[in-house]
């Protein structure tokens, strides 16, 4: 991991909200390939530094550079142009539309988004199959096929987490940033959650960053630990190394025994 | 649990959305002082369950009563007036007031002193809300949020607390708090009925459980039982991970 670039600089990012430095200093280096977990108490700036990565938010000061280029400041959707995806703690779907009708949004570079083509069936039919295919496939690891037609409004909060993810899953990113992607998961899902991960990477190389606290899970999953603490990045390294740092048991992890 | 008068019957329930009924056929009692964790699948119906309770669903049949009261199809605001508070899962704080603001709103029907103890109880319960008194709620981060919406339920003094994954993206050791002080809660006589993803742990702090798949009740008894059982670990619990000893029970004593 170490022989290859990193696809994620973060230098000295700050981030402000009225009084309160909610990011204060964050440098961190995120390698191809990898994946990173972020854990730290609530508030501790975790999803704050998300919303910067994905340019939800600009930052104060610092700079973010994505293989190797500067980000910050960029419009969302050219972030998102570039490789980065991002799923959100509170799921943010389109609750008129069906389960099955949000995921098939994901797929970058559908042939009927072009208003050309778009008239022409026989340009998009086919790809459309090949994508509602695999769309349906994964709707089935995460067991959420049964609601497949039911609008997104009316799935359980579970099953919204579960489909943002699989859309996330599906925008196909280089970078994908995921906020707590198990909360609100039955156990054994959760479980899968991360088995699907494990798959997504080795089949299209995405690099993952996961903020979580469920860390029965997490820590058996990534390679790489970042712990941060009143805006600030306490600890980082492996998932052993960082459980026994005396700074993330007292800030985080509580006293042990 | 026959011994102790219910505080909550459920009989023969069926309630959903518009014409889908989502609970089918479901029936439960739940004496005073109980904590009760309700366990399943996404999907299942348990926060529908919650729901239909404090009057947020349409009932298509049978009915609900609190304290012998039948308070089946009564207002919400009616409902939580009569002593049973309720943290949804989502989206469960006014994100326009401050901290300060959601809690006291819990103890609206209270005086002065009793906000000011409501208050003092949810700070003690969560101390890192302290410095956030006057911030917009909608500048919490998530976990920060559960908290204020679990303090502003707990403001009012409710007989019985549903509660809708509480500790969902609350950090592990407040979390364990959390559990710990629901504990504390049965104590002073209040009832909890819990929905938790955290299963394992929510079975171990309540001695009885409820199992829902498909809108159906299909256990209801002492929590080590589902613990214990293959074929509901198979189906929902999935297998004990090995970091379960360095990372769930950490925080344990």
């Amino acid at each position: 991991m170490s022989s290859r670039s990193p696809i994620l600089e973060l230098k000295g990012i700050r981030k402000k909200f009225g009084g309160v430095n909610a990011v204060d200093g964050v440098s961190l280096d995120i390698r191809q390939g990898g994946v990173y977990g972020l854990i730290g108490p609530n508030g501790s700036g975790k999803s704050t530094l998300f919303n910067l990565v994905s340019g939800l938010l600009q930052p104060d000061a610092g700079e973010i550079r994505f293989e190797g280029r500067r980000i910050d400041g960029l419009p969302i959707r050219k972030i998102f142009e570039l490789g980065i995806s991002r799923s959100f703690q509170i799921p943010r779907l389109f609750f008129g539309m069906t389960v099955f009708d949000n995921l098939m949004c994901a797929p970058k570079g559908q042939t009927g988004e072009s208003p050309i083509s778009a008239l022409r069936s026989e340009k998009w039919h086919v790809q459309e199959q090949v994508f509602a295919r695999s769309m349906r496939a994964l709707l089935d690891e995460l067991e959420i096929s049964g609601v497949y037609l039911n609008p997104a409004s009316e799935i359980s909060g579970g099953q919204m987490k579960l489909l943002q993810l699989a859309i996330a899953l599906a925008t196909e990113p280089k970078l994908l940033l995921l906020d707590e992607p198990t909360a609100g998961v039955a156990p054994r899902i959760a479980q899968d959650i991360f088995l699907a991960i494990e798959e997504q990477r080795r089949r299209t190389g995405t690099t993952f960053f996961i903020i979580e606290h469920r860390l029965d899970i997490l820590l058996e999953k990534v390679d790489h630990v970042f712990v941060m603490h009143q805006g600030k990045l306490i600890s980082e390294g492996r998932p052993e190394q960082v459980t026994q740092d005396k700074r993330v048991i007292e800030a985080y992890l509580g006293i042990s025994g | 649990m026959t011994t102790v008068a219910a505080i909550l019957s459920v009989r023969g329930l069926y309630a959903g959305y518009q014409k889908l009924s989502i609970i089918q056929d479901i029936s439960i009692e739940i004496g005073k002082g109980e904590i009760v964790a309700m366990v399943g699948p996404n999907g299942s119906g348990k926060s529908t369950l919650l729901k239909s309770v404090v009057g947020l669903v349409q009932v298509f049949g049978g009915d609900v009563s609190f304290e012998g009261r039948n308070i089946t199809g009564r207002k919400p605001e009616e409902i939580v007036r009569e002593g049973i508070g309720y943290v949804p899962q989502m989206a469960n704080v006014f994100t326009k007031m401050s901290v300060r603001e959601n809690i006291e709103l819990g103890a609206s029907m209270l005086d002065r002193s009793g906000k000011e103890e409501a208050l003092r109880r949810t700070l003690a319960l969560f101390p890192s809300l302290s410095p956030k008194l006057r911030e917009k709620a909608g500048n919490l981060s998530g976990g920060e949020r559960q908290m204020v919406a679990i303090g502003r339920a707990m403001a009012a003094n409710p007989k019985l607390l549903l509660l809708d994954e509480p500790t969902a993206g609350v950090a592990p050791i407040v979390a364990e708090q959390l559990f710990r002080a629901l504990l504390g809660l049965r104590t002073q006589g209040v009832t909890v009925l819990l929905v938790e993803q955290n299963a394992r742990r929510a079975l171990t702090l309540a001695e009885r459980g409820i199992v829902m798949t498909q809108g159906r009740k299909v256990y209801d008894g002492p929590s080590k039982d589902i613990l214990d059982d293959q074929a509901i670990r198979n189906l929902f619990l999935g297998e004990p991970r090995k970091a379960d000893a360095a990372g769930g029970s950490r925080h344990n004593t």
